[in-house]
């Protein structure tokens, strides 16, 4: 038997390297926080929301940069225009001195009673001059019998019957006054006059005129945007493209300054709120007991105080001195008043994580307190806390607006979005843009902050983590 | 049920206690001299009034007068309006706001029960993503701004059809109640909708809903005593709040609609520094709003057993 030695070679028995043994990954694991924000960006509405907040914040933040015009500077020519962004404008001559023409010789009052039902409509009724916005010079000639004469103006409409003549801007003493100079707020457009002869009573006979009017700045405002104007010129006027509040003032500088105060106080106020929560539940909830008792308690009893009353209370105790905002009394308000359901969001989270199996192991480590709560424990309730800021953001707006359009918030000049609601609301009727883009905003602040915290809730559940 | 009642009552006195005190505190923590309205007084007149208004003793006397006062039910009486007792005020304009707040109140919760039910169970259709969208607005526009969007299409109305069909300001009749009670509730509307949703959804796929389908109940059966008796649950607890929400947040739409409520009583009240008004007011508010949740948690006592019986162990 040939005991042949099967040939062993050495590299047989050299050790195989580790890597071609070990299994691949198929993918790459993720964190918690890369896993949120990819199912973050899958949510269409919470990315469009990212991106409206990212838009809204270069708007506060670049805007005054952007558009330079001082929101408190008030052009009384200018007042409550809407919307525009290329305006011209006739440079009107400035006005020759008006003289009220009386017809001499004919008597201020009949010698006899006249009943005012006969009175005759007043004849020649006509411009003393081609009208302007400056002023409508009216006359006519004087009517037997009368004792004076009023002037009534409508908008567009020309009168049907003697009813509907519009709003009295005149009112002449004297039958023999037979002119009327109108310079009652005059803006662009068809105007329809009308005048009646009175004695004692109105007559119901008149007779009527339409005036168009050409929009055109008076010399004197247009020297202000171009030195060279003249008057029959046409000068480029300063473009306000969302339109001048109530006292001329330029909408879009006060909305991007009004940004700044409302997304100031709703931003911060909730930070500042829920670091006290966060603070006051971790203590509670990591401490437990006599201390979790007493803190509980207290917090139960600021969430029992009526929020919206102690709002006002609050801001009324710490008083306003003339000059003051508003804004710190109010951020201080806010604070104070909001923490509570941060601190019970954050107590219930550590209560139950301080039970967590790596709790235990990192205490039995000898992790000190400190280093437990804030290594361990208040990072993980980051999630819930985050999801819940994003929905106090608008709650903190939305108290803000409320309280600053009852009065009772920022106090004018400061314009804060909320503010100017208010003063938009008056003017409501006749020039609507003064109140809706500021309710715009809010709501569409309001709305981003709603469904990227919606996104956000959805995107950082551990429960959906598994199944996207 | 008796010692639940009775420990939610004894917390609940302790909460207007705290109230009590915190406002008294605030209020006299205020700058300024409430009675120097009137500039041209006699300093006797003045010091009479301090007297009378008990401001010449010391801050813990005051304080056990007013809650001595309080006990008995006293409000004291106004600062501005020296011959009108709070009393009176609240008996004179908490009606208001309370027909007002109901009737917002059962707007709210009748229709957010209802389409949150609709949206939850025609899930993903269009009904739900109407529902869904109308909600996220009712939840994003401020109430004043749906105020004014109702009075200017409201006027437009009236003017359209020549004559007042509905007021859009004013207090009196029905038909005055009906905007503001609406702009009033639709906040609230919109936040129960989105709560009976999401709790209805959960309902909807649990066992026991389950078991009584297939023991043969039918769909409505199970809707009515399976689904939305449990769903409600949720929605009963955030009552205490909404009924917060819904007569704090009357300052709006009263001063939108010019009602005369107890809320623009208190703004006024505020801009005057009438302080046993302020002070009144907020007492009154906080009492009236913990007795409501504590009713709400006897409710909610009542409607799910393992509340009570917890108690009883």
């Amino acid at each position: 038997m040939a005991d042949a030695l099967i040939p062993m070679p050495h590299e047989d028995f050299a050790p195989l390297s580790r890597q071609t043994l070990a299994p691949r990954a198929q993918r790459p694991s993720l964190s918690y926080w890369q896993d949120a924000w990819i199912r973050l960006r899958r949510n269409r509405q919470a990315w469009a929301s990212l991106w409206i907040l990212f838009a809204l914040l270069l708007f506060t933040v670049a805007g005054p940069w952007l558009w330079t015009l001082d929101p408190s500077e008030q052009t009384l020519s200018r007042v409550s225009e809407p919307p525009s962004w290329h305006k011209e404008a006739l440079v009107l001559p400035p006005p020759a001195p008006y003289r009220e023409e009386l017809r001499s010789g004919w008597p201020e009052a009949p010698a006899t009673a006249v009943d005012p039902q006969t009175l005759a409509a007043p004849a020649n009724f006509a411009f003393i001059e081609a009208p302007s916005i400056q002023g409508v010079r009216l006359r006519w000639d004087p009517v037997p019998g009368a004792s004076g004469y009023l002037v009534y103006r409508v908008p567009e409409r020309q009168p049907a019957d003697s009813s509907a003549l519009g709003i009295p801007v005149g009112e002449i003493q004297g039958g023999n006054h037979v002119s009327f100079e109108d310079t009652f707020n005059l803006k662009a457009g068809t105007y329809w006059y009308s005048v009646v002869a009175r004695n004692g009573d109105e007559s119901p006979r008149f007779s009527g005129l339409r005036a168009e009017l050409v929009d055109g700045i008076p010399l004197e405002s247009a020297r202000q945007e171009s030195a060279s104007a003249q008057p029959g010129q046409r000068v480029r006027l300063q473009s306000h493209p969302l339109g001048t509040d109530s006292l001329g003032r330029d909408l879009l500088a006060r909305l991007i300054r009004g940004a700044r105060v409302s997304l100031f106080i709703g931003l911060l106020a909730p930070f500042l709120a829920g670091a006290l929560g966060i603070l006051v539940g971790g203590l509670a909830g990591y401490h437990g007991g006599r201390v979790d008792q007493l803190l509980m308690r207290f917090t139960d009893f600021v969430m029992a105080l009526p929020f919206l009353l102690f709002m006002i209370l609050i801001q009324v105790a710490c008083g306003m001195e003339a000059g003051d905002s508003g804004i710190p009394v109010m951020l201080l308000a806010l604070v104070a008043l909001s923490w509570t359901s941060m601190a019970r969001l954050v107590r219930g989270q550590v209560l139950q994580l301080r039970q967590a199996d790596y709790v235990q192991a990192a205490r039995l480590l000898g992790a000190r307190p400190m280093t437990l709560l804030l290594r361990h424990l208040l990072p993980n309730t980051l999630g819930v806390v985050l999801v819940s800021l994003t929905f106090a953001i608008p709650q903190a707006i939305f108290t803000e607006a409320f309280l600053s359009f009852i009065g009772l918030g920022v106090v004018p000049p400061t314009p804060s979005w909320g503010s100017l609601c208010n003063d938009g609301i008056q003017t409501f009727l006749t020039s609507p843009h003064e109140f809706v883009f500021p309710a715009l905003l809010i709501s569409l602040t309001v709305l981003a902050f709603n469904l990227l915290g919606d996104g956000l809730r959805d995107a950082l559940d551990p429960r959906l983590r598994s199944h996207p | 049920m008796i010692r639940l009642l009775v420990r939610r009552l004894l917390t609940g006195l302790a909460t207007v206690f705290f109230i009590v005190t915190a406002t008294f505190l605030a209020v006299h923590w205020v700058p300024g001299d409430p009675l120097l309205q009137d500039k041209g007084q006699a300093p006797e007149v003045r010091a009479q009034l301090i007297h009378e208004y008990g401001l010449d003793q010391p801050l813990g006397v005051q304080y056990g007068v007013y809650l001595r006062k309080l006990a008995r039910g006293d409000f004291g009486i106004s600062f501005t309006q020296q011959n009108r007792s709070v009393n009176d005020i609240i008996r004179e304009h908490f009606p208001v706001s309370a027909t007002l707040g109901l009737l917002a109140l059962a707007l709210a919760t009748l229709g957010g029960i209802l389409l949150g039910s609709i949206s939850a169970l025609r899930r993903g259709r269009a009904a739900d993503q109407a529902t869904r969208l109308a909600v996220i607005l009712g939840i994003s526009v401020p109430s004043f701004v749906f105020a004014a969007i109702l009075q200017y299409g409201v006027s437009e109305l009236n003017q359209r059809a020549g004559m007042t069909v509905l007021p859009v300001g004013g207090w009196g009749t029905a038909a005055h109640l009906l905007l503001p009670s609406l702009v009033l509730g639709l906040g609230t509307l919109a936040f129960l909708t989105r709560l009976m949703r999401s709790s209805l959804l959960e309902v909807i796929t649990q066992d026991h809903v389950r078991t009584a389908r297939a023991k043969g109940l039918s769909e409505r059966q199970v809707f009515w005593s399976h689904q939305l008796r449990n769903a409600l649950l949720p929605v009963i607890t955030t009552l205490g709040p909404a009924v917060a929400a819904l007569t704090t947040g009357g300052f709006v739409v009263e001063s939108v609609f010019a009602i005369p409520g107890l809320g623009r009583y208190f703004v006024q009240a505020v801009q005057q520094l009438d302080y046993t008004v302020i002070l009144g007011l907020t007492v009154f508010y906080g009492t009236f709003l913990v007795l409501m949740v504590v009713a709400i948690d006897l409710v909610y006592a009542w409607v799910d057993p393992r509340i009570r019986w917890e108690h009883h162990g």
